[in-house]
């Protein structure tokens, strides 16, 4: 039963999660990785333009008279034009001092010469790129020693990082959204083997304990191997006790049928009323061991049966003439006859093994408890719900038991001449309550006991 | 009647041969599949008892042979197992009918004769007494023209009646014969029964005679 399996967490979503939490990860590592490798080429390409611009300019330094001589190439600065109108500043120093430009670019003077130096640095509230380059002009007197460091804002770098940033998340994404969706396929499919063998093995009559034989995936196996074997133990044990049922009856049954019949032969021959009243009561007796017995067995098939109820099409009114033909007989021998009266057919979703016999509870009752020359009705309606009454014209039931009288083993008081068990109601009763109908007991105005199954 | 009991355990045959004789009915014993078989192919039953659990194998092969041969012969199941299972697969193979053990003569003798009625066309052995005819098989009584259809105890008495025609019955033996050792009656239900049979055979050439002190007999005018 489903409704008592404590449900722990979900294969399915389980899965799905790994494999969603795995592409997430995946596609934030990506953003950032590519993010970091376009810095870095915006960055080396900015670089080299500042480089080139620095070594331009130091170039055009001479030391002329001894003075430090620059004739400003233009071009070094227009090199560096961009899209985004980048801020250009630029400062040379002469051995430390400025010579000219603008002042606190913060450029730290390369200890070697020939070889630029990069720096970051924050200026008139601007994040500034510093390239700075030196060089030694070798005068007469003493060598001098010239810096130049040429700076650029970075609006229009950060504009293209933005851009990728951009472009990489969309694409970072998109990835994501692709494997999100595959996860639940992937995980689906997977758990799909699974439903399908619920669904196979739900699918299956409560009867049908026979192995499951279609492919299943290797990690299935196991599962299904103990399936197998737990139904063909089940099954077993099942066909044991049926069959022990069915011996055990035999068993007890032979024995009292033959006492049975030796006690009604003699019964016929003896004439002195000690000895007819003797054999009297061990009839009564053996017939109520082995109506108990019936009874007894019938309620346990009963019980088994509606708990692995097996539906189908039933005809009430169908099943209802073959009983009442198969009673005939033993109404006749009372004297009592049964009317079937049912005018359109009645089939409801059923067992028929069970509703049989819950009939044959029914009109076994009325028989009893009907006067000879009296007639039993079975009155099946469809409408406004498909319902059968077993109508008699015996004493009917006492007011005070009504409600009582479909407990297991309750007798009514005024049945001591009348043998039985006590279980005939309850079969009933266990039977509807099967179908999800009810059984209403009545007295009719007229008289007689009126039993209602309702389905 | 002819019958053929087939049934292993020799007690309860025994036991039924001897109350169905009480009956005048002639029952034929067979206590394996082999000898019913051998039994079937030479009389001629008007009924088969069988058992299903014979040492020989299952009654339902025998039932089964026995359908398969064409015989028609009505078969009625004696099954000693549970009832809801073992009921539906027993009419399928093409039994008549069936009784669970232990049982009561009284129905056994119901559903046989239930059983014989439905097999039975119209041609049937009747008996004639003077003007009347009376078919014990369907229950119809015929007289002079008339036909009545008997209800089954006063079937069942004028059957008693006839077969030991001249014979004086106790009011106990009639009450013993005609219900059932539950049903608690008096000697004086037999007088109802009695009463009816004689308002049907009025105006024939038989009647009952009460013989006071010791019972009744049929008589009738040759």
């Amino acid at each position: 039963m489903t409704n008592n399996v404590v449900v722990f967490g979900s294969l399915r979503n389980r899965l799905a999660m790994i494999l969603t939490g795995g592409a997430a990860l995946l596609a934030v590592l990506l953003f950032f990785v590519v993010r970091a490798y376009a810095t870095q080429i915006a960055q080396q390409g900015q670089d080299s333009i500042l480089g080139a611009s620095v070594s331009s300019i130091l170039d055009a330094a001479v030391l002329r008279d001894g003075a430090v001589e620059l004739d400003f190439p233009y071009a070094s600065l227009s090199m560096l034009s961009t899209s985004a109108d980048d801020r250009v500043f630029y400062a040379i120093y002469e051995d430390g001092a400025l010579l000219s430009g603008y002042d606190g670019l913060g450029a730290v003077l390369p200890v070697q010469s020939g070889e630029s130096m990069f720096t970051s640095t924050n200026y008139d509230n601007a994040t500034i790129r510093v390239a700075t380059a030196s060089r030694i002009l070798i005068g007469i007197d003493t060598p001098r020693q010239v810096s130049v460091s040429v700076a650029q804002t970075q609006d229009a770098l950060a504009e293209t990082l933005n851009r990728i940033s951009r472009n990489v998340a969309l694409f970072g994404a998109g990835f994501f959204a692709l494997a999100t969706a595959l996860a639940f396929w992937a995980a689906s499919t997977t758990i799909g083997q699974l439903s399908r063998l619920t669904t196979s093995v739900t699918r299956r009559g409560p009867q049908d304990l026979s192995p499951f034989l279609k492919p299943v995936p290797s990690e299935m196996v196991p599962l299904v191997g103990s399936l197998n074997t737990l139904m063909s133990r089940l099954d077993q044990s099942l066909k044991q006790s049926e069959d022990f049922i069915a011996e055990a009856a035999h068993r007890v049954r032979t024995p009292l049928a033959t006492v049975r019949s030796y006690a009604e032969a003699t019964f016929q021959r003896v004439e002195t009323q000690e000895n007819r009243d003797a054999l009297r009561s061990m009839m009564r007796a053996i017939d109520e061991s082995s109506r108990a017995a019936g009874q007894l067995l019938d309620h346990a098939m009963v019980t088994f049966r509606a708990e692995n109820l097996e539906r189908e099409d039933v005809e009430l009114d169908g099943l209802l003439r073959d009983l009442v033909q198969r009673m005939m007989p033993v109404a006749d021998m009372r004297d009592v006859t049964i009317d079937l009266e049912s005018t359109e057919p009645a089939i409801i979703r059923g067992d028929p093994v069970l509703l049989q016999n819950a009939f044959r509870n029914l009109i076994d009752n009325a028989l009893k408890y009907a006067p000879a020359d009296t007639s039993i009705t079975i009155h099946v309606q469809t409408k406004p719900r498909i319902s059968v009454d077993v109508l008699d014209q015996g004493r009917g039931f006492l007011p005070a038991e009504m409600d009582k009288l479909a407990g297991r083993f309750v007798r009514g008081g005024d049945t001591q001449g009348h043998i039985g068990s006590g279980l005939g109601l309850t079969i009933a009763q266990d039977v509807a309550t099967a179908h999800n109908g009810t059984m209403v007991l009545s007295n009719r105005p007229e008289g007689g006991a009126c039993v209602t199954l309702q389905f | 009647m002819k019958f053929l009991l087939v049934e292993d355990n020799p007690e309860l045959a025994n036991a039924i041969c001897s109350r169905m004789g009480l009956d005048g009915h002639q029952v034929d014993h067979a206590a394996k599949i082999s000898e019913a078989v051998a039994f079937a192919q030479v009389g001629e039953y008007d009924l088969i008892l069988l058992d299903i659990m014979l040492p020989d194998g299952d009654g339902r092969s025998f039932l089964k042979q026995h359908r398969a041969a064409k015989n028609d012969t009505p078969v009625i199941v004696l099954t000693a197992r549970s009832q809801v299972s073992d009921r539906i697969s027993m009419l399928d193979l093409g039994a008549d009918d069936y009784v669970t053990k232990p049982f009561d003569h009284a129905e056994l003798q119901a559903r046989c004769r239930a059983v014989l009625r439905r097999k039975s066309g119209t041609a049937q052995p009747t008996t004639r007494l003077g003007d009347v005819e009376f078919d014990p098989v369907r229950g119809y009584l015929n007289v002079k023209g008339t036909t009545i259809n008997l209800r089954n105890r006063e079937l069942r008495l004028l059957e008693l009646l006839t077969n030991a025609k001249g014979r004086v019955f106790s009011k106990q033996k009639l009450v013993d014969r005609l219900f059932s050792y539950e049903d608690d009656v008096s000697e004086n239900a037999v007088e109802v029964y009695i009463g009816r049979l004689r308002k049907h055979l009025e105006g024939s050439s038989v009647q009952i005679t009460t013989l006071r002190g010791l019972g009744y007999r049929l008589d009738h005018d040759e």
